[in-house]
C-alpha cells in the first residue's frame, strides 16, 4: 500500500538553517523507519506569512514528497505538532487527485488529436499554430483626428 | 435614445451580449463580456494549493474566496479552486481577512 503525500511545513523565522535541515534528516528517518520514501524534497525559503502566526510575521517553508501508508503519516503529523520549531504543517495525499489530472489531461490530448486527424491535420499541433495575430482594426488611433484633418 | 445608438456601435469587437438585446435593450443597454471560466479556457487541470500566483486573482482585497457569478468560473474549477484556496490559507501563502 503506497500512497503519495505531499507534507508542507512552516518553520519558525528564529531557527538557524541548520535546524531546519536537522528537522528533514528527522522527517527522513521516520520515513526510512516505517519502510517509506522519501521521494522528493523542496525548500521554498522564507516567505512572508499572510497572517500572523503567534506573533511569527515570516517563515521558512520546506515541502516533501512522501510515498507510505497512512500509520507514517500519522507518526509524522504527531512529531510535527510535538514540534515547537514548526508553526504550521499541512499533510495532503495526492496521488488519486494526480491520477485525476493526468486521465483528464490524456483523455483531452487524445481527442484533440483525433478531431486533428478527422479535419486532415497532423495529429499533433504545429508550432506557432493556433495563436491569433492581432486584429488589424484593433488600433486605437482609428478615431484620432489627425492633423491634416484638423486644417 | 442614447443609450441604444451607443450599443449598437460600440459593442462591437470582442464583446458580447449578455441576454436578449430585443427584450430589454431600450432600458438596459447593458454590454457584458461573456465569463469564461479561466481553468477551462486555459487547460489547467490540476489547480494547485502551492501555486500562489494562479490563485491570487481569486481572492481580492477582503481576501474572500471571489463567487462563480463574479469569476465566472465552472462549478468543477470552482470546488477544485476552493479545497485549494483552503489549504493555501491553512499555510498562510493565503490571508483569511483582511485587517
Amino acid at each position: 500500500m503506497n500512497r503519495r503525500y505531499e507534507l508542507v511545513y512552516v518553520v519558525s523565522p528564529e531557527a538557524t538553517d541548520d535546524q531546519v535541515t536537522e528537522l528533514h534528516t528527522q522527517v527522513e528517518s521516520i520515513v526510512q523507519r516505517l519502510n517509506g520514501t522519501l521521494e522528493k524534497s523542496e525548500n521554498w525559503g522564507r516567505r512572508r506569512l499572510a497572517y500572523e502566526i503567534g506573533r511569527h510575521k515570516e517563515g521558512t517553508y520546506v515541502l516533501e514528497v512522501i510515498l507510505g501508508g497512512g500509520d507514517l503519516m500519522k507518526e509524522i503529523d504527531r512529531r510535527l505538532k510535538v514540534s515547537d520549531l514548526i508553526i504550521r504543517h499541512l499533510i495532503v495525499r495526492v496521488d488519486e487527485e494526480e491520477g485525476v489530472v493526468e486521465r483528464t489531461r490524456a483523455r483531452r490530448t487524445e481527442t484533440s488529436r483525433r478531431r486533428r486527424v478527422a479535419r486532415g491535420l497532423p495529429a499533433d499541433r504545429q508550432p506557432g499554430e493556433g495563436q491569433r495575430g492581432e486584429p488589424d482594426d484593433d488600433r486605437d488611433d482609428r478615431f484620432d483626428i489627425g492633423a491634416e484633418d484638423m486644417r | 435614445m442614447n443609450g441604444s445608438k451607443r450599443g449598437s456601435g460600440g459593442g462591437r469587437g470582442k464583446k458580447t451580449v449578455a441576454g436578449a438585446q430585443g427584450k430589454d435593450g431600450q432600458r438596459r443597454p447593458m454590454f457584458r463580456r461573456r465569463k469564461v471560466c479561466k481553468f477551462c479556457s486555459d487547460k489547467i487541470d490540476d489547480i494547485n494549493y502551492k501555486d500562489v500566483k494562479l490563485l491570487m486573482p481569486f481572492v481580492p482585497e477582503r481576501a474572500k474566496i471571489l463567487p462563480r457569478r463574479i469569476s465566472g468560473t465552472c462549478a468543477l474549477h470552482q470546488r477544485k479552486l476552493r479545497t485549494a484556496l483552503m489549504r493555501a490559507r491553512q499555510l498562510a501563502l493565503i490571508p483569511y481577512t483582511a485587517e
